[in-house]
């Protein structure tokens, strides 16, 4: 069976070119993708993720906000007794942010750059486990 | 209950759609219950995920709603971007239940696992199931089988009246509607399929909508509600929406343990053909 994607844009960030090149590219690797669109609330893309029943949840965030937006898509999800479901981001990421982020609980970070192949090898990775 | 067991609801989607073994331990598990199959279906880009969008927080202030969306599956990856969902924001947020399936090579306009997932969502409690079908072409019929009453959304722009005279997807509505009526186009549009059905002797009704005009939606509303209320119509869907299930679920096990099925579809297509001209007559 395929695996099931959400792709979401938290926060107020009008760019959804990379969200968009990320959910076609996991769409040629087979993926079934759920993109919810531009500038959505965490509640909402936790509410997505819930009734979609999706393996993996791919946020994409340029505002700079990672920080305070993560952990509110990851605090809607444990309200919604969905935490379990891995979490990977993209964007525009500075580096020594990544070690906070990841102990909140992000499984994954891709910053520009990173190869389309790379990405849909990852997801399938750590869906598997 | 439901908010809460949105995510029990969600799981068990999961399972139905990969597992149709277990499908039938799910919905055998739970109580026979009466529910009612709204189908919106038209071309790609039409307007159907929109109209959608405002019916089903419609449906919500008279109980619980579910909405299917469904969008196609690529034939070469297996891969499908499932996009309805962005136009629905609104009744989601306001507590409408919305499942994005891909058609998984089914030609239908549908999923292969659509009848096992209405039915578990009406045993669910879910009483208004709108199905939003892949944005289909000339012929995809399936949702014919399943619905109570079936939307046919055209939007201006999408050939001459000899397309509307074409056989398959134009013969099916119950409700016409010609959505984005702002359009230039739209109001001639409109008499033509008045006057194309006017042909063949049907008086459906044929309705103009556009997303700014939220009247014209209340109004097509108010004629799913119309068209819901007629009974007698209702019993025989049911009764095709319970044996194409059964069917479904019997191919699907034959399927398990037979090789070279292939003559089986055809024994099924039958089946089905026969099926729909007996409702028919």
């Amino acid at each position: 069976m395929p695996i099931k994607v959400l792709v979401a844009k938290p926060g107020l960030d009008g760019h959804d070119r990379g969200a968009k090149v990320v959910a076609m590219a996991l769409r040629d690797a087979g993926m079934e993708v759920i993109y919810t669109g531009l500038r959505q609330t965490p509640s909402s893309i936790a509410d997505a993720a819930l009734q979609e029943d999706v393996d993996i949840i791919g946020l994409s965030i340029l505002s700079g906000a990672h920080n305070r937006l993560c952990k509110k898509v990851l605090d809607a999800m444990k309200e919604r007794n969905i935490e379990n479901k891995p979490v990977f981001l993209g964007g525009i990421i500075p580096e020594e942010d990544y070690e906070n982020l990841k102990s909140m609980g992000i499984v994954d970070i891709f910053g520009p750059g990173t190869s389309l192949e790379l990405i849909a090898k990852r997801i399938k990775e750590i869906v598997k486990k | 209950m439901l908010k809460n067991n949105f995510l029990e609801v969600a799981k068990k989607i999961s399972v139905i759609e990969n597992n149709h073994s277990k499908a039938k331990e799910i919905i055998d598990g739970l109580p026979e219950k009466s529910y009612f199959v709204v189908g919106i279906t038209g071309s790609p880009g039409v307007g159907k995920s929109s109209l959608t969008n405002i019916i089903a927080m419609k449906f919500l202030e008279k109980g619980k709603t579910a909405v299917l969306a469904i969008d196609p599956s690529s034939p070469f990856t297996g891969g499908a971007f499932l996009g309805d969902r962005i136009r629905m924001k609104d009744s989601a947020s306001k507590g409408v239940f919305i499942r994005s399936l891909a058609s998984r090579g089914s030609v239908g306009g549908l999923n292969p696992s659509i009848y096992d997932t209405v039915e578990f969502l009406g045993r669910s409690g879910f009483e208004y199931i709108i199905l939003e079908t892949v944005g289909t072409g000339q012929a995809e019929t399936d949702i014919k089988n399943i619905a109570d009453v079936i939307v046919l959304v055209l939007s201006p722009g999408n050939g001459d009246e000899i397309q509307s005279m074409k056989a398959g997807i134009m013969e099916i509505g119950d409700i016409y509607v010609v959505n984005k009526m702002d359009l230039p186009g739209a109001k001639s549009l409109y008499a033509k399929v008045k006057s194309i059905l006017e042909l063949s002797n049907k008086n459906n009704e044929v309705l103009l909508t556009g997303m700014a005009y939220k009247e014209t939606i209340y109004d097509l509303f108010d004629k799913i509600n119309i068209e819901l209320g007629k009974k007698t119509h209702r019993n025989s869907v049911k009764n095709k929406r319970e044996i194409n299930r059964l069917l479904n679920v019997v191919l699907k096990e034959i399927n398990d343990n037979c090789l070279n099925c292939e003559s089986l579809e055809i024994i099924y297509k039958f089946i089905r053909e026969d099926l729909n001209e007996g409702k028919k007559s």
